[in-house]
């Protein structure tokens, strides 16, 4: 009996520990400066099945900013962590065709972690994932109206893995795929989290289709020490 | 040299149905030349994601509510590319059988029906393996071309491989991802424009017109044409990149004479376009591409105007080479025009289009001029008979210069 109090309370000590060497980082992106207008997207109101879909007219998504400049769709994550993926036994992620739009228009995946293609419109769709990295597929499926949700998976981390549809060729959304469970992209309020950081000195990566492309994004060197971290950034108008 | 067994001794003068059908297949080439540009000026060659069905169904019983957005593009490019594919074979038949007796005849319908057939087996293996043969045919008919010149027969079977590789080259495209493959393919349809206009030029009236051009200007001609096949390709590589306008602005490059072109300036391009459609990020070799494109357009303007002077001044501006010239300089400078209106309207699909059919046409009037100014010299070379010249143009075909032509006399 005293050997099995003494073995519980070492696992919670260890337990404890472990919680203790791991936190959450998590902060506000926001933006510097005023970004060019967006662009109404007229071939949707053109298009006789998409038109009648909006009232209102679509604009193109590339600055996404609340009244105090929180930016959306920003992708942050850590540098350099590689084979640290739980994909398989994480839920899937859903990307929506939705008024022919895809939703949403930036998203985290893991590698091996299912992503789940619906169309909600009564309209079909072709849904062509355009990866630039080896190993990750180039594939085209059709999707009908109600039909079947369509699964993709991908085994390479890849930034701003595109999805396109010829069919409506205004549709385009990307895959920010990371090898490990640390990626996040901003909400409309500019806000992100990163879950469960071990201690430890990191590159923090901040993506931005726009302010802060695949090519040049914008880096913050951190260190977890035992507890949650925040970390603000502010991109600027290019 | 002897004649070839089972053939005509004296080949049979062209009947103007013949002519006229040659007539309807290179416009329907041209028709199918504009929906593909279409196809490509509204990202839509991946719409249909399957082939040679479309969305599962037959192509030809694919139901027409169903021809949505990119589909339309696409899907109506296929049909007509299968008329474009009837209309050759059919041409190809023709010009076989009017130029070929018993044996020969029926072998060489009998291969045509074979692979039509093996066409409709519809499996990727047999189209890549009848593609595959395509050139090698090409390589035959060319050999016996230049072994026979004054048939036409051969003509007819470069068509049919050529529209068999074409059809099938434009659905490996679809299956395979290649984008490489659509500058190919989009290459072949000039190509396979400029030998329609040929066929028709052959079995017309013209097709006898010689006239004694001075080598240096003959020369002048071909190296000009080279200069627009070229430039072709490059505007095919261009838009097969799927990236837009990799310059926005014209007659500047990002407001210089020439753009800067490193790292951080493509990668600030990049940040600043607003895409409306799922065009590629725009490289560094897209941008010396446009600026090439851009340099050879005004090469191709000098070079045809100065063809165009060279021949009112060598030939009068009366002969009817002179005026195809002219005609050929208003077609390269609305090119030109059109080229600019491209950049000017951000690739607008109607001016882009217009932009490759202009293009064709251009290619195909240098082709035609090179024809007639090149024919003249083959006559010349060909001691049996007198050239037909200037002002002598022979309404019919020549029984005479065919089969001397074809060395079967």
């Amino acid at each position: 009996m005293k050997k099995t109090a003494a073995l519980f309370t070492i696992t919670s000590l260890v337990a404890g520990l472990q919680l203790a060497s791991a936190g959450d980082i998590s902060g506000t992106i926001t933006l510097k400066g005023t970004p060019p207008p967006e662009k109404e997207i007229t071939q949707v109101k053109e298009d006789p099945n998409c038109g009648k879909l909006h009232t209102e007219a679509v604009k193109t998504r590339f600055y996404v900013v609340g009244p105090k400049g929180e930016l959306a769709d920003v992708f942050v994550t850590l540098k350099g962590i590689s084979g640290q993926s739980k994909g398989a036994e994480t839920p899937p992620v859903v990307l929506d065709q939705k008024g022919c739009e895809y939703v949403p228009y930036i998203f985290a995946l893991q590698t091996g972690q299912k992503l789940l293609v619906k169309n909600s419109d009564p309209v079909l769709h072709n849904i062509h994932p355009t990866p630039a990295a080896a190993g990750n597929k180039e594939e085209n499926k059709a999707q009908m109206p109600g039909g079947p949700e369509l699964t993709f998976t991908y085994p390479t981390p890849e930034i701003f893995l595109r999805f396109k549809c010829d069919v409506h060729p205004w549709m385009f959304s990307y895959a920010c795929v990371t090898d490990h469970p640390f990626g996040a992209v901003t909400d409309k309020d500019g806000k992100y989290t990163l879950k469960d950081v071990k201690d430890g000195k990191y590159t923090l990566e901040v993506y931005h289709r726009k302010a802060a492309p695949a090519t040049a994004p914008v880096t913050k060197e951190i260190e977890v020490k035992g507890g949650n971290l925040t970390e603000d950034f502010t991109l600027e108008v290019k | 040299m002897s004649s070839p067994p089972n053939s005509t001794s004296v080949l049979p003068v062209p009947t103007p149905w013949l002519h006229r059908f040659a007539l309807l297949t290179a416009i329907t080439t041209f028709g199918l030349i504009g929906v593909g540009g279409l196809v490509t000026s509204h990202e839509a060659g991946m719409a249909v994601p399957d082939w040679p069905n479309t969305y599962g169904y037959n192509m030809f019983l694919f139901p027409i509510s169903k021809w949505m957005g990119g589909i339309f593009y696409e899907h109506s490019h296929r049909l007509l590319a299968s008329l474009v594919g009837l209309l050759t074979t059919v041409l190809a038949g023709w010009l076989w059988v009017r130029e070929t007796r018993s044996r020969a005849r029926w072998t060489g319908l009998g291969v045509m029906v074979l692979v039509l057939a093996l066409m409709g087996v519809r499996r990727l293996p047999v189209y890549i393996g009848l593609a595959s043969l395509s050139p090698i045919v090409i390589g035959i008919s060319l050999w016996q071309i230049r072994r026979q010149p004054g048939t036409l027969r051969w003509w007819g079977i470069i068509a049919f491989a050529a529209v068999i590789l074409q059809g099938v080259l434009g659905g490996l495209r679809v299956v395979l991802f290649k984008d490489q493959i659509g500058i190919f393919h989009a290459t072949l349809a000039q190509l396979f424009f400029v030998l329609m206009c040929a066929i028709c030029l052959f079995t017309s009236g013209w097709g006898q017109y010689t006239t004694q051009i001075p080598s240096g200007v003959r020369n002048l001609l071909l190296v000009t044409t080279l200069l627009v096949l070229g430039q072709l390709v490059l505007g095919a590589t261009m838009r097969h990149q799927h990236a837009g306008l990799a310059i926005p602005d014209f007659p500047l490059a990002y407001g210089k004479l020439w753009p800067s072109m490193d790292a951080a300036s493509v990668s600030q391009y990049n940040q600043l376009r607003q895409e409306v459609i799922a065009a590629n990020p725009i490289t560094r070799f897209q941008i010396g591409l446009q600026m090439v494109h851009r340099m050879i357009a005004g090469l191709i303007c000098i070079a045809v105007a100065f063809c165009a002077w060279t021949m009112r001044r060598q030939l009068g501006a009366g002969h009817f080479l002179s005026k195809l010239a002219l005609a050929w300089l208003g077609m390269i400078l609305l090119q030109a025009l059109l080229g600019a209106g491209t950049i000017w309207s951000n690739k607008a699909a109607d001016i882009a289009t217009a932009h490759v059919l202009v293009g064709a046409l251009s290619l195909a009037a240098g082709v035609m001029t090179n024809i007639i100014a090149f024919r003249g010299s083959v006559l010349a070379r060909a001691p049996q008979i007198a050239p037909i010249t200037s002002g002598e143009r022979s309404e019919s075909f020549s029984p005479q210069a065919g089969a001397v032509l074809s060395g079967l006399k």
